[in-house]
């Protein structure tokens, strides 16, 4: 297998002088052909960052990045757009308010040229299990998992290689983030496409993906399969913590917790 | 159970929309003792509706209605304007999902804690000031009285839902209803808020209602569940029955979240069934 | 007829749009119901509505020439001959009235047509663009803000020379900051929206994404910003008339109107008064109209 993505040292800074902060503070990670790839991590721990680097929306990065061996430094050509599509996190959001279902498909084709617009914009439809219905209708008159499939449509309709998933189903109810998922899985499958989903959640991770990433304060500190996850082999702490956590409430280790961000803090 | 703190009988909530009448609680009939009662649901169940209009702060176009609603022996539903202001956030207290929005942006985080005990009881700047800090400390903020002194903006999520806690708890409430109260807060840092809410009910006899979306961490958190859909309680049972839920709303719920423990080749889709609009169980 | 509209209703209400016109139109169909809620607004439009149909009907609805002099009925109070009466030259002030309306209109448009893109492209390019640009395009428009709008406009006109073209081209100098800033101030939430970052991972130039994405959004505030700020335009247009700076005699600008029978205001109370009234309702018209456009078109009220 090869790797389709593959970042080296990757580092993002914001900010300048004294507020300078590293939000991605050298990352290292592949990502191989057809893999589906989760990072993870709270808020603030630079996951959306380095999906927001390697899409080109963040141009103040060092290190390298290469998507099928191609350089991402520099001007990027529309071949390379087309390479590497995202899903955003606000159904809300990513969707122009003023524009119809019709107009934001065809967006991304008329940048690209494409041919036969109507007929791929019908199909694009079809494939997210949204049909003819929706073309027309604007976005506030649509629930929050239609216009997600309408994102996830508008990022498929350049044929990526690459897809970045940035808490695709995070603002959805549970019910609606079940139909989402098993989309994008099945999306994947047909498609053989590669994924790098970024989630909060290690649940909806671990379903999604085969190997996971965890992220804190912009370091990676460990990657691990989620097999060895889901059989508690997680190695470092944070991660144990985090798998914990994730699994709901319980007394006492809620008070384990804030034992640890003690030492932690005593021990910077 | 003991005798409970409140009271709710077939409360409706309506709104009067431009585009007809919207019936958004519809029916719901609970007790909560000083126990932790978790009402689940998804985006449009009522929930929050249900919660608001406990405290009347349903929006001026609701319209709330109910057989019976008592808090600690006294009528809600006949109480005055004024009864109400001096039962809501003395006697019930409210916590919402985002401590960025409670939180006066221009005041310091301490003197709101202490302004919160000079409204209630007359006292010297002095007392106010070390109450405050005393309840800093309860709900585990390390160092009062580095935090006394900060702007809400400098607090992370975690502490700044703490300290709503803390302004929450000044009076000594009997009942408190958390809206969404950990949703905006990462996993790790959850849990320590949870904690703090576990202590008060189980040591100080508090009542809590537990609104969230979060079925899994309803189940693990709470004692009882209600589990809300489309502006009725579908399921109500203990929180450690939850897996023998009886309502296929409730059972569809469960399966179509994924879990950690137990992988699953495909989330099940939930088939919603225009049955359950109808009758309540 | 009866049976063609309400299925002109139920196309315009129907859940699911069939063609992109289709869609459009169902957006205005709701906005104008929207609309049709507030009555001052709807008062507003009827009198901007007249206004147009008077300047386009201007020589039917006139009962004179209005640059027609007739010394023998100077000064002639308001009677059914002469329904707003007649000047110190025996115009008849009802028709001067009438065509005014043109001449009203004449400036309203031009202003538009020349603020609104000038103030909608240097405010968004400013606005996008950020960093240098930025900086260069709001210190130019800062400049044009420090002076006081009128006193702008006198200046110009004095060096340009007295006339209604020129005065139209000094209100709109005085305006297009207004909306620079406004176009900028929107430009800036709208850029860093997720439909914007979609739209740059695609590949969209910048000129695309304004055009495309920026530009649409910021238009409603923008049409809503020139219809109120339309009243000042026609007030700044009749001060700079009253002032002899604006419209030349014999034009029937009521600005004009106003400064000659000034005069005549003791004893001849009719002279002034009907441009003066037309002045006013014509620009609280158009103050009541923006108001309720606002209502529709301001995506925060929705």
């Amino acid at each position: 297998m090869s790797a389709l993505l593959a970042i080296d040292d990757l580092a993002v800074e914001f900010g300048e002088g004294k507020t300078r902060m590293r939000a991605v503070d050298g990352v290292t990670l592949a990502v191989a052909e057809g893999e589906s790839y989760g990072l993870v991590g709270e808020s603030g721990c630079g996951k959306s960052t380095i999906l927001r680097a390697i899409s080109g929306l963040n141009k103040g990065w060092t290190g390298s990045m290469r998507v099928q061996g191609e350089s991402l430094q520099g001007r990027r050509t529309p071949a390379m757009h087309r390479q590497v599509q995202m899903v955003f996190q606000d159904p809300y959001g990513s969707l122009h308010p003023r524009h119809t279902v019709d107009t934001i498909l065809g967006e991304p084709i008329a940048i690209h040229g494409l041919d036969d617009a109507n007929g791929r914009i019908v199909r694009a439809l079809d494939q997210v299990g949204l049909g003819r219905a929706f073309r027309f209708r604007f976005p506030h008159q649509l629930s929050g998992g239609q216009r997600q499939r309408v994102a996830i449509a508008r990022a498929l309709l350049l044929e990526p290689r690459l897809l970045l998933l940035d808490e695709p189903t995070s603002a959805l109810d549970v019910s609606i983030q079940s139909e989402v998922l098993n989309l994008l899985a099945d999306l994947r499958r047909e498609r053989s496409l590669t994924y790098l989903f970024v989630s909060h959640d290690l649940a909806v991770v671990a379903h999604m993906c085969s190997r996971v990433g965890v992220m804190r304060a912009g370091k990676l500190v460990e990657e691990t399969t989620v097999a060895a996850l889901r059989a508690g082999e997680a190695e470092h702490p944070y991660t144990r913590r985090f798998v914990e956590a994730s699994a709901g409430y319980d007394r006492g280790m809620a008070r384990a917790f804030a034992d640890l961000e003690e030492e932690e803090r005593a021990t910077p | 159970m003991s005798a409970p703190i409140l009271a709710v009988e077939d409360l409706h909530v309506r709104f009067a929309t431009p585009r007809g009448e919207v019936h958004a609680v519809r029916g719901v009939s609970f007790d909560v003792g000083r126990e932790r009662v978790g009402i689940v649901g998804e985006s449009g169940s009522g929930k929050t509706m249900t919660g608001r209009s406990i405290l009347r702060l349903s929006p001026r176009n609701a319209q709330v209605s109910a057989k019976r609603m008592e808090f600690a022996g006294e009528d809600l539903l006949a109480a005055s304007e004024r009864r109400i202001r001096a039962i809501r956030g003395r006697r019930i207290s409210m916590v919402l999902q985002d401590p960025k929005f409670s939180l006066n942006p221009v005041m310091r985080v301490g003197a709101q804690v202490a302004e919160a005990y000079t409204a209630l009881r007359k006292g010297s700047k002095a007392e106010a000031r070390e109450r405050a800090l005393d309840m800093l400390a309860q709900v585990r903020i390390r160092d009062p009285k580095r935090v006394y002194g900060l702007y809400p903006h400098e607090v992370s999520g975690g502490m700044g839902q703490r300290i709503m806690i803390a302004m929450m708890l000044i009076p000594e409430p009997e009942l408190l209803i958390a809206d969404e109260p950990t949703s905006a807060l990462d996993v790790t840092v959850r849990m320590q808020v949870l904690a703090i809410l576990d202590d008060l009910v189980t040591k100080r006899g508090l009542g809590l209602v537990f609104i969230s979306h979060d079925l899994n961490l309803v189940a693990t958190f709470c004692d009882r569940v209600l589990v809300m859909y489309a502006g009725r309680i579908v399921e109500s049972c203990r929180a450690s029955e939850l897996a023998d839920a009886e309502h296929p709303y409730t059972r569809g719920l469960l399966a179509s979240a994924p879990r950690l423990d137990a992988p699953r080749e495909r989330l099940a889709v939930l088939d919603r069934d225009p049955a359950w609009l109808g009758a309540a169980t | 007829m009866s049976a063609v509209r309400p299925t002109l209703r139920a196309w315009l209400t129907a859940d699911e749009a069939q063609s992109a016109t289709q869609a459009t139109l169902q957006g205005l169909w709701l906005g104008w119901l929207r609309f049709l809620r507030n009555p001052l607004a709807v008062a507003g439009l009827a009198v901007v509505v007249l206004l147009l149909l008077v300047a386009l009907f201007a020589p039917w609805i006139a009962s004179h020439d209005p640059y027609e002099q007739d010394l023998a009925q100077r000064l002639k109070p308001p009677s059914a001959a002469h329904w707003f009466g007649t000047d110190q030259v025996g115009r008849d002030n009802y028709s001067r009235v009438v065509y005014g309306s043109r001449v009203t209109l004449y400036i309203v448009f031009l202003v538009a047509v020349i603020v609104g893109p000038i103030g909608l492209l240097i405010g968004t390019i400013a606005g996008y663009a950020g960093g240098k640009v930025d900086a260069v395009l709001m210190r130019v428009t800062d400049i044009f803000l420090a002076f006081p709008g009128l006193v702008l406009a006198l200046a110009f006109v004095a060096a340009l020379g007295p006339g209604l073209v020129n005065a139209v081209i000094a209100i709109a100098l005085t305006h297009w900051p207004g909306f620079a800033r406004l176009a900028r101030a929107e430009t800036m939430i709208v850029r860093s929206s997720d439909f914007i970052a979609a739209s740059r991972i695609q590949g969209a130039s910048a000129a695309r994404i304004l055009a495309r994405h920026v530009i649409p959004m910021c238009i409603p505030s923008v049409i809503v910003r020139m219809t109120l700020s339309m009243a000042g335009v026609i007030l700044t247009a009749a001060g700079l008339g009253f002032l002899g700076l604006g419209a030349q005699p014999p034009s029937p600008e009521w600005g004009a109107m106003l400064s000659s029978g000034r005069r005549f205001l003791i004893g001849y109370w009719w002279m002034p008064t009907f441009p003066g009234l037309a002045i006013m309702i014509v620009s609280l018209a158009f103050n009541l109209l923006g108001d309720g456009l606002r209502d529709v078109l301001d995506p925060k009220s929705e």
